[in-house]
Order: structure tokens, then sequence, then C-alpha cells
């Protein structure tokens, strides 16, 4: 199972807690996904509304470990500030650090990225940045003083799955021992399945569990999917081919032509 | 004073920012502060002074992604 600065996390599922039909449908998501960690964020908080303190105590009834995010965040400024008050207000170091590039992709800013990761970094932060599968960028965020990369499969909430198997796996060769989560983009338990048989530590999805038709229902299917593909990984698998091969032995067959 | 509170102007007697929490109504909500565009501990509330014109970011948890 995942190590993510030293604390060990017990399934390779982080699950998001945006988009959910009712509080009651995101907890039982979570419970029957297994998934150890949940992503948060902090937003502008209404004169007595108090649905803050809310949100926060069914967050902590779920018993898992807390990502908070810096979503929407289109600056290294804004990411930083937010990610300082996000800190405050969950607790935690760790932080999910978005630096949104472009608005139509929601793809990350990798400049911007590297910039508030080193900042971060420096302010004692545990960076978990959403990233592009770039191996250059990545190593500038190693330098900065990241020790788990998350890139995206696809652009956050489209459910495209893995775009570019080839930079994934390029990433995931070039980096053996770091922890590696696959964030975004992900629609279906296949595509989570397939990024742990690339041997990846984990995934971090939201709207294909909270936007389905029945979030439990599908959360399961992810959490089986990830422990299938891990498996799989481990296993050694076979190396494709182009021509076929038979399976069943060749000697002794009948001869009835 | 005036300040703009999470978008909003609003009129204030508050000279610091754990008076303008209070008059504001957070109370000992969980919420976190940023103060134009500086992110403000909660140690240090009761000695940042406020402005005519500054601006207040208050947030709280949220569901994300």
């Amino acid at each position: 199972m995942p190590i993510y600065y030293g604390t060990q996390i017990d399934s390779p599922l982080m699950l998001g807690t945006a988009q959910y039909p009712s509080p009651a449908v995101l907890a039982e998501a979570f419970r029957r996904s297994g998934a150890g960690i949940a992503t948060v964020s902090v937003r502008r908080e209404a004169r007595g509304a108090r649905a803050g303190d809310g949100f926060w105590a069914l967050i902590r009834e779920l018993g898992v470990h807390i990502l908070p995010n810096t979503a929407g965040c289109h600056s290294v400024r804004e990411a930083v500030t937010t990610a300082q008050m996000a800190r405050e207000i969950f607790a935690t170091d760790w932080i999910k650090l978005e630096v949104i590039g472009h608005s139509d992709t929601l793809q990350p800013d990798p400049f911007g990225l590297v910039e508030a990761a080193r900042i971060l970094c420096g302010e004692g932060f545990k960076v978990f940045p959403y990233t592009t599968e770039d191996l250059v960028v990545a190593e500038r965020l190693l330098e900065a003083g990241c020790e788990v990369l998350m890139p995206w499969g696809a652009p956050i909430g489209t459910g495209l799955g893995l775009n570019n198997v080839y930079g994934l796996r390029s990433l995931r060769a070039h980096f053996p021992d770091l922890p590696l989560v696959v964030d975004a983009g992900l629609g279906l338990p296949s595509h989570a399945a397939h990024a742990m048989e690339l041997g990846y530590d984990g995934v971090l999805l939201n709207t294909a569990v909270a936007r389905a038709g029945d979030p439990a229902a599908m959360a399961e299917g992810f959490a089986r999917a990830l422990e299938a593909g891990r498996l799989a990984h481990g296993a050694d698998p076979m190396e494709p081919r182009d021509m076929a091969a038979p399976s069943t032995p060749v000697i002794g067959q009948a001869f009835l032509s | 004073m005036t300040l703009t509170v999470n978008g909003e102007r609003v009129a204030l007697r508050a000279r610091t920012l754990a008076e303008a929490l209070e008059e504001l109504g957070y109370g000992e909500e969980r919420i976190a502060t940023a103060l134009n565009e500086t992110f403000v501990p909660a140690v240090a509330r009761e000695t940042t002074m406020l402005e005519d014109g500054d601006r207040l970011e208050i947030v709280a948890p949220r569901q994300g992604g």
C-alpha cells in the first residue's frame, strides 16, 4: 500500500468529496470504497451560514486522512495563500497543489506549479502536485521538494481515462521508487485498473463516483478495479505480441483432415 | 471604516481583524483569513490592524476534488 511522506495509507484510492447528491451518499461511497484519503477545499464562508462546521463534522466521521486542495487557483500567490489557509483549517501539512494554467482544459500551469511547490515545501508543506505527465516538469517538482507526483490521466471531470499511457509509463520507469498517483480524468474502474497495471501507487478521482447513478456502487467498483490492477502489476504480466500463438498444445492433436 | 469582505463592501466599527470577525458574527467557527491577499494566521488576528479599503477573505471547509 502507498506511503506518502512517511504515512502509510491502507488504500490506493483518494476520493473527492464534491458533487454527491447528499452527505449520506458521500459517506456510503467512502465506506464501500475503503478510500484512505478524502480531498477537500476551502471556500468563502457567508456570515452566519456555518456551512463549514457541518461539512467538517461529516469529514471527521469518515475517519480518513484529509488532503486539502488549492482547486481553482490560477496564480502562485493564490495557490500559496489558499494552501496556508487550508493548513490552518484542516490542521494538516498535506496539500494537493493545483495551479491551473488554462480555463478550458484545467491543465496545470507547470511553471507556476513548480514555483508554488518550491515556496510551500520551504514552508514545511508536504506537497502533492497535480501535474502533467511531463518528465522534465516532474524532475523540477522533485528538485522543489515534492516527494509525491500526481500526473493527470485526462482533463478534470472528463472521464476520458489515461490519455497518454506512454507518458505515464515513462514517468513510472524513471521514478521507480516515487509514489505516483493518477489524478483526474478517470471515468471508469477499468481506467483505474490500467493505472495500477502500469505500476502506479493509486488514483485520485471524484466526478466518476459522485456523478454516477449509484455513487456507492461505483465507488466499490473502483476499489475492486484498483485491487485487480495492483495484483496484476505485481504478478509480472506477459508481454504483448503481434502474432497469434496457440495456448492449447499443438503436439498430440488428432489428425482429422 | 469600509472593508470588502468576501467580495462585498461592509461598514465596520472594528479596528482589528479579531474584532471584525466578532462583529461579522463568525465567533468560534472553523475559518481562515487572508487580508489583502496575504494569509493572516489565527494567532495574529488580535494584533492585525485594519485600514479603510482593506480586502478580507474568510474561508471555511468545503467539498473538493
